[in-house]
């Protein structure tokens, strides 16, 4: 069975429609990557997986379970966000502008899910954690606060924070985009390096090297529905889409 | 012309006389000043007699248990009204803005002075079949006092608060969301920690105020300082004397609150 799996997914905030149907199944151990113009649905579909925002219509499932719902009897009963937040525990998410806590180092960001959320112990959380960072090469920054640290190494303590809670899932909401050229490839390296491990990935990028060497599938999106998806060479080599192979042709 | 800058030529400072002029005249004030306090007739020697007299430690006390009981009261309400304010409820929204409009709006010496004449409309105070107090027992000086000045104060807390709450980015939330923390985990450890220095700098602005404010409770006769300078000096006629010692322990208070802010922001600064 897919580990996620989303059917005529519909978004719109006012009057404007930014997902008109969206259907998409990721498997276990797969990396997608969403590419498209910007204004394209990408980030907001991502965080219709995480229950960020909610969905008008059709419904998307992470592991069998429905996001955002109880299925019970035949009926599926909104949840309360703290039943939300429990089926968010096994997705983790990175963001374009990092987000990690400010008033806390980069080790507390990284305890903070597992101490506070799952409420284990101090001492083996802090081991774990400690190894994370060590996994994306920031040991030596544990005690650093947020504003000491480069937006590249933010960004891999916000990988580290997100791992620490073991996610099954992980939401890359264009991770790169916030940073400053010479600075892409240290979490690209990160991301290519977890993508290897066998994580499921989906990541909304503008990074077209990273999705041909890493994702195992591409979808291309332009307002707010699937155009053409598969693998990168089919689609990044040989776009059979008017919309991409214009959009392509820009980038590229 | 740059080429007729050499590093042989003179170099003449600007001169500044008018800071001198400006400096000397500010001095001689503050001297005139000084030397009029000493000419008046105020018998000097008296006041820190009246400074450690047991009514005026009384009084002193009596302030600050109503300053700090009214400060903290309006910060537990000032956050429940800011969170009502930001509720989805439009019932408690609709209370949350009410609630502001009519403790900020009205003088703090008007709502002390009907708190302290309730007993005149109601003469018990009561919930049906649960319990029912006479007013005028109730209704102490104190607590007239604590009501009056706590809940103005707890409206102007709910305005700080929301704005507090309001400057955290509100990624810092969706981050917390992420990783599955549940809302009040979020308020608890990611929001209010960072609303915090926003919210404390204007906190301490109040409770300086507080401090002062609680003056106004002399009229219902409660007996804080200034009223505790008033006894005394009704007996022995040196007015200005008592008041003085009041206020050298409003300016100690004052000092005191503004020490203590300056150690709660340091500990919630930014790193």
């Amino acid at each position: 069975m897919a580990l996620v799996e989303a059917v005529g997914v519909r978004k719109s905030f006012g009057h404007t429609e930014v997902l008109r149907g969206i259907d998409l199944t990721v498997d276990r151990g797969e990396v997608v990557c969403l590419l498209g113009p910007s204004g394209a649905g990408k980030s907001t579909f991502l965080r219709c997986v995480n229950h960020l925002e909610t969905i008008d219509a059709g419904r998307i499932w992470v592991d069998g379970v429905p996001v955002g719902f109880r299925s019970s009897g035949g009926k599926l009963f909104e949840l309360r966000e703290r039943e939300v937040a429990a089926q968010r525990r096994d997705v983790g998410m990175v963001f374009q502008r990092f987000n990690l806590f400010p008033h806390r180092t980069a080790l507390e960001n990284v305890m903070e899910g597992p101490v506070q959320v799952l409420g284990r112990g101090r001492a083996e959380v802090r081991a774990e954690s400690l190894a994370l960072l060590e996994r994306v090469g920031l040991a030596e920054k544990s005690g650093s606060y947020p504003a000491q640290l480069s937006g590249g190494q933010q960004q891999r303590v916000a990988i580290a924070r997100a791992l620490a809670m073991k996610p099954k899932l992980m939401l890359f909401d264009e991770p790169t985009s916030a940073l400053d050229p010479e600075l892409v490839g240290e979490v690209l390296d990160v991301m290519t390096s977890l993508a290897r491990d066998g994580m499921t990935m989906i990541v909304v990028t503008h990074e077209i090297g990273f999705a041909r060497s890493v994702a195992d599938r591409v979808v291309f999106l332009v307002d707010g529905a699937v155009v053409e998806s598969g693998t990168p060479s089919d689609v990044l080599d040989n776009p059979q889409q008017p919309r991409t192979q214009q959009f392509l042709a820009k980038v590229l | 012309m740059a080429s007729d800058v050499r590093s042989d030529l003179e170099v003449v400072p600007l001169r500044h006389p008018w800071r001198w002029f400006s400096g000397a005249v500010i001095l001689l004030v503050i001297v005139g000043l000084g030397w009029a306090m000493a000419e008046a007739q105020i018998q000097w020697e008296d006041v820190p007699g009246f400074f450690t007299h047991p009514v005026m430690l009384e009084g002193l006390l009596n302030t600050i248990v109503l300053a700090v009981a009214a400060q903290g009261g309006a910060i537990v309400l000032g956050v429940i009204i800011a969170l009502m304010r930001l509720s989805a409820n439009p019932v408690a929204r609709w209370f949350a803005v009410g609630y502001i409009w009519l403790f900020r709006g009205l003088p703090v010496l008007l709502q002390i002075l009907i708190w302290f004449n309730l007993a005149l409309v109601f003469q018990n105070i009561s919930i049906p079949m649960l319990f029912s107090v006479p007013t005028n027992v109730v209704m102490t000086a104190f607590v007239a006092a604590l009501l009056g000045l706590g809940l103005n104060e707890s409206a102007y807390m709910a305005e700080i608060v929301r704005a507090g709450l309001s400057s955290v980015d509100p990624g810092q939330t969706e981050a917390a969301k992420s990783i599955g923390m549940t809302p009040l985990t979020t308020l608890r450890r990611v929001v209010l920690p960072q609303a915090m220095r926003v919210i404390i700098p204007p906190t301490g602005n109040n409770f300086i105020n507080m401090i002062k404010g609680t003056s106004m409770a002399s009229v219902i006769a409660f007996l804080e300082l200034i009223h505790a300078a008033n006894n005394i000096s009704s007996r022995n006629l040196e007015i200005m004397e008592t008041l003085f010692a009041a206020a050298a322990w409003y300016l100690v208070m004052v000092s005191l609150a503004s020490i203590g802010q300056h150690y709660l922001e340091r500990a919630y600064g930014p790193r």
